[in-house]
């Protein structure tokens, strides 16, 4: 009778051990506290909603998908130190950061240990290093830039533009590709002003803009800059219109700079407000379950875990080595994998080529334009 | 021309608050031999404190006050009971060390109360402009230089035409001879601790619906208003006065006609030449002491 519950045990035990071992592990580093904690939150409640979901219907080929969660509390030493715990573990596929700074240290350590990276950085430089292993989740400053240079030129009729940017990594990325793009459309650069991030006092720089009278003014500076710049604009009574990116005109723009942000216009790769029937499913179920409207960053992560889940199931087996050969060049089509929300292409080097939106602020809300199609 | 002078305009605007928070630097020095280097910090404050005054439920105008009264009590009594009264006797370097530790823990505090985000602050002044001299000129700008220039007009007048004002002149030039002729230097000092809360609050008031509240926003302001008392004199409340307005300005035409990218280095450079040709500043008196 004991050798018999022994027995029993033990089958119980490598029953167990068995359904674990099937698990599909995933690896999250995320900006869970810090600077970035409202991205990195978002992205961590995007992945966590996709697992549940694919997890409900029989997970992937079968196999539950789990993720550990791993903060780099917005720094990129510590999201560097925390990718490498993470890679330690043999994830399957690595998931964030959503940074471009901490993507930047990390990409390196995730493609010597030959595992797929799904980020959530948008500097342009990020896939332009040759790294087989790195994948974008929204677009990156070399595909959403001409899309706004296209916009400036055919649908403002700008002849003349003032570009702003902020002296970072990012502002300096957006700003060499929308300069180069306007100048091959035909569109004229005025003033071409770098302002520093966490800059206050934007007077002398609204003075030059208006000093120079362009047509139209791109702007591409952080949120909290973005909100300070509009309200001297206005201030200031520049009439030419505004266009910019996500930062000009996210609804914390819109919270800090009121009134000032009306009108003013930018490109959204990615939006919660994008009249998509899938997006806005994802949401509904979204804030159902967190009690917030998530932004572009829980997107962002909804839609690493899907990536996750069609590469592999165009594989036909959990093969963490092929992942990015199949990743790479992959067409995912949302009426396969609705999970994916929008037809999607990645090329050969992790970017993505996806439609966007055209977002205008009109009384205080964003509202969505015109649809940008894929440019493939 | 005209950008030269939207320039000015908005360089006085902003040279009138670092002033008024420059002013401050003179009074603490002038007084208790105080460099608050939470001065930026203590601007920073009594905005959140309207704010919190606000979400309690206050309308704007009473959150103004409960944000001036609150930040007199703590920026200014509590100041000077808690801090420098126990330091000062330690002298000058420990209680600029200590204001220093303070500045980090107002800086620190606010972001674990309210949030590392920036939030917005409702205007003192509509938007909108008005036609000076043919040009348009923001009625926010001139509005903050109103409110600055009648503050510091107020503050002289009680200076120099009051009794009051006499007193405090006395309490700061010589404490010993002010106490034998019956002057309470005591409570001179605290007075001038509590027109620094005042004045900083009042800057507070009109700086944030430009700079948005924001738990770091005092840094840029303090470095500021501590170089523009330096240049203009840190022994005379009319040499504040008048380095915050030609920093302010200075800043503006640097951004302007130098860089953007080393307009920050310009006010530095200007403080150099003043230190290394006029070390009183431009309208410092050296080995003087008055407010």
């Amino acid at each position: 009778m004991k050798s018999t519950l022994l027995a029993g045990a033990l089958l119980a035990f490598a029953t167990a051990t068995s359904v674990h071992a099937q698990a599909i592990k995933l690896a999250d580093v995320a900006e869970l506290s810090g600077g970035g904690a409202t991205v990195g939150t978002n992205w961590k409640n995007g992945i966590d909603l996709a697992i549940e979901e694919i997890n409900a219907k029989g997970g992937v080929l079968g196999r539950k998908l789990e993720v550990t969660h791993a903060d780099s509390q917005s720094n990129p030493g510590v999201a560097r130190a925390q990718v490498q715990k993470a890679l330690d573990a043999e994830p399957y596929v690595l998931l964030g950061p959503g940074y471009s700074g901490s993507v930047k240290v990390t990409a390196p350590l995730a493609a010597e240990a030959g595992i797929a990276q799904i980020m959530g950085g948008e500097a342009a430089e990020l896939t332009q290093g040759g790294n087989k292993f790195l994948f974008r989740t929204s677009f990156g400053q070399q595909s959403s830039m001409p899309k706004v240079a296209k916009y400036i030129h055919d649908e403002m009729k700008a002849k003349t533009v003032a570009v702003v940017w902020v002296n970072n990594d990012f502002g300096r990325g957006g700003r060499d590709v929308v300069v180069k793009e306007l100048d091959r459309l035909g569109s004229k650069v005025v003033a071409d002003l770098s302002t520093e991030a966490g800059q206050a006092d934007f007077a002398a720089d609204v003075g030059k803009i208006k000093a120079a009278n362009p047509d139209a003014v791109f702007v591409y500076l952080n949120e909290e800059e973005s909100a300070r710049i509009l309200k001297e604009l206005k201030r200031q009574g520049v009439t030419a219109p505004l266009m910019g990116e996500t930062t000009l005109i996210g609804q914390k723009v819109i919270e800090l700079a009121g009134d000032a942000a009306n009108g003013a216009r930018g490109h959204v790769g990615l939006t919660t407000d994008a009249p998509v029937d899938l997006i806005k499913g994802f949401r509904e179920k979204f804030s159902k379950k967190y009690n917030y409207v998530p932004d572009h960053n829980g997107l962002k992560g909804y839609l690493a875990v899907y990536m996750v889940k069609a590469t592999t199931e165009k594989m036909g087996k959990v093969d963490p080595k092929k992942f990015a050969d199949t990743l790479h060049g992959l067409t995912i089509k949302a009426a396969d994998e609705p999970g994916i929300l929008m037809d999607v292409t990645f090329s050969d080097t992790g970017d993505i080529d996806r439609q966007s939106f055209l977002v205008e602020v009109v009384e205080g809300k964003q509202v969505v334009k015109q649809v940008l199609p894929k440019v493939k | 021309m005209s950008n030269l002078f939207d320039l000015l305009v908005a360089g006085l605007a902003t040279g009138a608050i670092y002033a008024l928070v420059a002013v401050g630097f003179t009074l603490l020095w002038q007084t208790s031999q105080t460099i608050n280097f939470a001065q930026g910090e203590f601007v920073m404050l009594p905005a959140f404190l309207m704010l919190a005054a606000m979400h309690a439920g206050a309308p704007f105008w009473l959150a103004i006050i409960l944000g001036i009264l609150l930040s007199m009590i703590l920026l200014g009594l509590a100041f000077k009971m808690l801090l420098v009264d126990p330091m000062m006797r330690h002298g000058v370097l420990p209680l600029a060390i200590a204001t220093m530790a303070l500045a980090i823990g107002i800086k620190e505090a606010v972001k674990q109360f309210f949030s590392a985000e920036a939030s917005p602050f409702p205007p003192i002044v509509p938007t909108g402009d008005i036609s000076i001299l043919g040009h348009a000129v923001s009625l926010q700008s001139i509005g903050v230089l109103a409110v600055a220039i009648l503050a510091v007009l107020g503050l002289t007048t009680l200076l120099n035409r009051t009794s009051l004002g006499h007193q405090m002149q006395a309490a700061a030039q010589n404490p010993t001879v002010a106490r034998i002729i019956g002057v309470p230097v005591e409570r001179m000092i605290l007075l001038t601790f509590l027109i620094n809360a005042f004045l900083v609050a009042l800057a507070s008031l009109l700086i944030t619906p430009i700079y948005l509240a924001k738990f770091s926003s005092g840094e840029v302001l303090g470095q500021a208003a501590f170089i523009a008392a330096i240049v203009g004199g840190f022994n005379q409340v009319r040499g504040a006065i008048a380095g915050g307005l030609l920093i302010g300005v200075l800043d503006n035409l640097a951004a302007a006609y130098v860089s953007t990218q080393y307009r920050a280095a310009v006010p530095m450079i200007f403080l150099i030449a003043v230190i290394l040709f006029r070390p009183q500043g431009l309208l410092g008196r050296a080995e003087e002491r008055t407010v």
